[in-house]
Formats: C-alpha cells, sequence, structure tokens
C-alpha cells in the first residue's frame, strides 16, 4: 500500500476477482433473505414453528402452512450466516484495506446477532422490541454486504476533491435507514402509519436532495450518476410501493386471512426499502471514497481489469 | 472513510434506540386469588338472573370464504361446503352467534369459586370449535387437536402471559390456563394464517358466551346494579346498565347495528 500526493492511500494489491464475485453473491443472498423474512411476517408465520434452534424438534419440521415459510426462512439464514462469515474471513486473509476487512467482520457479526435474535424472537415469543430490531439489523447487515461489494470496484472513480456533495448521501441512507425502523414499527403493530408516512416525506426529500445534487455537480461521472438515479427511481418505486402496501391492507382488512395482493405489495415495499438504503450507502461509498486505483487496467473497468 | 464510519456507527445507534418499547401494559383488571376453601358461588336460589339475547340490526354480512388450499387436509376436511369466516355469525333468527357477554362491573370484591371443570377448545376442520369461548381466571382451557394436521396454539393477551406451543396430530390435549381478567384473548394458529379464537377470561363466573339461538344467561348474581358488557370480534363492545335484587328475574337485549 502508498500514498500519493494529493490523493488517499492507494491499493496496488487487490483481492482477487473471485471474493468480489462471492461478495456481489453474498449481498444478493442478504436481500433474498431479507425478503423471505418479510414473506414471513406478511405470511403472519413467525411462530409457526415455535421451537428453536430446532424446528418441531426435528432437524426438518413438516412442511405445511406456515411452517414452509418460517423454515425456509431460516435455511436462508443459516446459508447466508455462512456466506457472510466465509466473505469476512476470506477478506481478512486477501484483502489489502484493513476497513474492507472490518466492514467483513462487522457483517459477520449483525448476521450472527441477527440469528441470536431470531432465536430469542422464538423463544420470548416475539416480542414487538425484538422483531423491530431483527427487522432494523437485518437492513444493516444488508447495507454493509452493499457497502463491502461498493468497496471491491475499485474502479469506480471518486467524486473530485474541490465537487463534494455534502453530507446528502450520508443523511439520505440515514433517513431511509430511519424509514425501515418506523417501517418495521408499523409492520410489527408497535405504532400507527402515521410516523411512517410522515418519515417516508423526509427520506424522500432527503433521496431527492441526495440524488439531485450528486447529478447536477456529478453528471460527467457515470459510476456517480448511475448510483444517484438508482437511488431517485428506487425512492419513487418506494412510495409508489407504499401506498400500494397501505391500499391492499386497507382492502383485505375485512379478510379472514392474508391475501396474495397484500402480501405481495408489503413484501415487494420492504424489498425496494432495502435497495433504497443499499443505494444510498452505495453513493454514499462513491462519493467519500478515497482509494482510487493507479493501475491502469484497473481504471479501465474493475472486473476486466482484475 | 472516517465519515462511512461514523454513518454506520449513526445507524448502528439509531437501531438500539428506536428498536426499544413495544412492552406489554398492564391494565386495570383485577387479578383472580387462587381457589380459596371460602371463595363464593353463584347463589343459584336467592340470586337474580339477567337473561337477553344480542341481536342483529342490518343487512347481514356475506362473510369471505377461507382458503385453504395451503393445506390439502384442511381443504379436504370442508369438501361439502367451504368453510367462512367466523368473524360476523348470524343465526336464522337474526341474533349474533358468538357474543361474549360478562358483568364488567357492579360485583361485590370478593374472590369467586374456579371451577374443577375444563372448557374444551377444539382444533377441527382447521378451524377453532367454538370460535370463541369464556373462562374464569385459573380455570383450565383443554385444548384437543381432532385433526390430522399440525397445529398451533399461540395466546395473544396483553396482560397475562403469552405462549405458543405446537401440537402434532394425536398428541395429548394441552391444558392450559390464564390467571387474570382479560377480555378478550385472541389466539391463533400460524400454520393456518386463517384460525382465530377469542377466550373471554373473567374473574368471577357471570359471563356466557351466545349461541345458535343468540340468548344469553347469568344467573345467581347477588342483588345490585350492575355493567353488562357484550362483545363482538368485528363490532367491539356495548354495554348497558342494570340493577337487579334478589330473585329477580330481568331481561335485557342487545342489538348491534350492522
Amino acid at each position: 500500500m502508498i500514498s500519493l500526493p494529493g490523493s488517499s492511500r492507494i491499493c496496488l494489491d487487490m483481492p482477487p476477482p473471485g471474493l468480489r464475485r462471492f461478495a456481489v453473491s453474498t449481498s444478493v443472498c442478504t436481500l433474498m433473505l431479507v425478503v423471505a423474512g418479510a414473506l414471513v411476517t406478511s405470511n403472519d408465520a413467525s411462530l409457526a414453528i415455535s421451537d428453536w434452534p430446532l424446528n418441531w424438534g426435528k432437524l426438518v419440521p413438516p412442511m405445511e402452512g406456515g411452517i414452509r415459510y418460517a423454515f425456509a426462512h431460516r435455511v436462508a439464514a443459516a446459508v447466508v450466516g455462512a456466506l457472510v462469515v466465509i466473505l469476512a474471513a476470506w477478506q481478512q486473509s486477501r484483502e489489502p484495506r484493513a476497513w474492507m476487512r472490518r466492514l467483513g467482520w462487522a457483517a459477520a457479526a449483525t448476521v450472527l446477532a441477527q440469528a441470536a435474535l431470531g432465536g430469542a424472537m422464538v423463544r420470548l415469543i416475539d416480542p414487538k422490541s425484538l422483531s423491530i430490531a431483527h427487522a432494523c439489523l437485518a437492513q444493516i447487515c444488508f447495507g454493509l454486504t452493499v457497502a463491502i461489494v461498493v468497496g471491491h470496484f475499485p474502479s469506480l472513480p471518486g467524486a473530485p476533491a474541490n465537487a463534494s456533495s455534502g453530507p446528502a448521501p450520508t443523511l439520505a441512507a440515514c433517513a431511509l435507514f430511519l424509514q425501515t425502523i418506523l417501517g418495521a414499527a408499523v409492520r410489527h403493530g408497535a405504532m400507527t402509519a402515521v410516523p411512517h408516512i410522515a418519515g417516508a416525506v423526509v427520506a424522500t426529500a432527503f433521496a431527492m436532495w441526495a440524488g439531485l445534487q450528486v447529478l447536477m455537480r456529478h453528471m460527467e461521472n457515470a459510476p456517480l450518476r448511475r448510483a444517484a438515479t438508482l437511488l431517485l427511481a428506487l425512492t419513487f418505486s418506494q412510495v409508489f410501493l407504499g401506498f400500494a402496501a397501505y391500499a391492499s391492507l386497507a382492502a383485505t382488512a375485512d379478510d379472514p386471512q392474508p391475501m396474495p395482493v397484500m402480501i405481495w405489495a408489503t413484501v415487494a415495499h420492504v424489498a425496494v426499502g432495502s435497495l433504497a438504503f443499499g443505494a444510498a450507502i452505495a453513493l454514499t461509498m462513491i462519493i467519500f471514497r478515497r482509494d482510487k486505483p493507479t493501475r491502469p487496467d484497473l481504471a479501465r473497468g474493475g472486473m476486466a481489469g482484475a | 472513510m472516517k465519515k462511512i464510519w461514523i454513518a454506520v456507527g449513526v445507524m448502528g445507534a439509531l437501531t438500539f434506540a428506536g428498536c426499544g418499547g413495544g412492552e406489554k401494559t398492564e391494565t386495570k383488571q383485577a387479578e383472580t386469588a387462587a381457589p380459596a376453601g371460602g371463595a363464593a358461588t353463584p347463589d343459584l336460589t336467592n340470586g337474580a338472573t339477567i337473561t337477553g339475547k344480542v341481536v342483529f340490526d342490518g343487512a347481514k354480512p356475506v362473510m369471505k370464504t377461507i382458503d385453504m388450499s395451503a393445506n390439502p387436509t384442511c381443504m379436504n376436511a370442508h369438501k361439502a361446503a367451504p368453510q367462512k369466516s367466523e368473524e360476523v355469525v348470524i343465526n336464522d333468527n337474526g341474533t349474533v352467534k358468538y357474543a361474549f357477554v360478562w358483568v364488567k362491573a357492579g360485583l361485590p370484591d370478593q374472590t369467586w369459586q374456579v371451577p374443577t371443570s375444563t372448557v374444551e377448545l377444539n382444533q377441527i376442520g382447521c378451524m377453532y370449535q367454538p370460535h370463541v369461548i369464556g373462562i374464569m381466571a385459573g380455570q383450565n382451557i383443554d385444548i384437543k387437536n381432532s385433526d390430522p394436521t399440525n397445529h398451533n396454539i399461540h395466546p395473544m393477551p396483553a396482560v397475562n402471559q403469552e405462549w405458543n406451543e405446537s401440537q402434532p396430530p394425536g398428541s395429548a390435549d394441552k391444558m392450559q390456563s390464564f390467571p387474570r381478567q382479560e377480555v378478550m384473548v385472541p389466539v391463533k394458529c400460524q400454520i393456518h394464517n386463517w384460525m382465530r379464537a377469542y377466550i373471554g377470561v373473567v374473574s368471577h363466573p357471570f359471563y356466557a358466551v351466545t349461541g345458535d339461538d343468540g340468548t344469553f344467561s347469568l344467573k345467581g348474581l347477588p342483588p345490585g346494579t350492575y355493567t353488562i358488557q357484550v362483545w363482538q370480534e368485528k363490532y367491539g363492545t356495548q354495554e348497558q346498565q342494570i340493577t337487579v335484587g334478589a330473585k329477580d328475574s330481568k331481561t335485557l337485549d342487545f342489538t348491534i347495528k350492522g
């Protein structure tokens, strides 16, 4: 690792491309796990399996009704847990940047904490506070894997030092995360939808501020432009899905069971919310990154160069 | 890079700051003592009787059909006629089934004898039977699984202790009770997310659940002025006051507007 004048630390020993692909796969699997968790909640199946770590006293429970969702979530969690720990260990051995190694272990710590929290939820009969914390920690874990993925693409040029976007992307990420807390509180019956709706206005404003500011200042920078556009598109989609989720909940309130339209609207709302949070983190990472590559092959394209 | 760590730290702090709360709150409901030698029983000879019915006023609501396709065993149990939701059940005579009627206030401050008999809550055809039951605090509920499929029983009380237990087919009955008065305790099965039941837990014996004729009867009440409450799953609660003397027999009807 060397330092160049006018620039930050530069990594000449980049991690292998396999590690990068593994990081991307892990992040995608983490998002799938978030979706699996949302399916459990939307199908009202969170306590279909009343024991933990076993399932109805067995490794594989009888597959019927809500047990399928709960068990699939447990299996997915085990897989993602293993992936994240492997990612952290792999980064520890091959990743030259200390902050990246720390991100890996932070993700591993959150996924292990998440497993413990999931078990506590079952043992303590799903207290709202734990359910909300479980949903929030899932977002943090996904956000960390997104940060790791962005960190593995050093070819993305950072923002020029004289054209900072200020705190907007960071604030947008914080606002979107705060929205996930409020959303989880609504989903788990801890509060009414009003704070979440008010939070949506604030989060959308921050996302617009961040996205539009980056677009205006860095239109020539393709990665930044793409990340900002993605953040705006996901945020607006999320607002639409929020309306759809609320409307579907209201429309099916008299139904004797969770209806598919409500299930898919709420699950999509959770998934796109995670993606918007991930996009805000990616934008923040790209804006603030300091590890620009100097090798020409890396500068042309991360995957090809690596 | 330092800013990224600051951002991560802020988000972590937000999680733990924002994820608290949700604790159950105690209500003003009285806690019932364990059965004691001096516990009172309804005086069926000299006590008053309140009878009545719960009438539905309005167009009979059409209940939705439950989709049991997630479990073929459940679906096969209702091959002849698809199961409708039991949220509102209107009897042929225009009365309401599964309304819980109880003396909410007015009883003397004393401990009442808890019956040694159990109240059955069966799981049959992937439905709870009956949909609404009443028990005294401390009285046992006999939970049966008559289905050839798995169920879990998850009552969600606000005052009493919450629990969640699995009950495979053919397994022994489960005996459970709630020590504190609570009207109503929702019960659900999270394997079959349409299964709902409600348990009225009362610290005295003056309660009833309306049946196929929509009537109720509260017998052996001491003389006094009482607040009688009726609860219905969809339409909520109604209250009326009534004064009775010894050996009185009075009628008190409730009308639920649709």
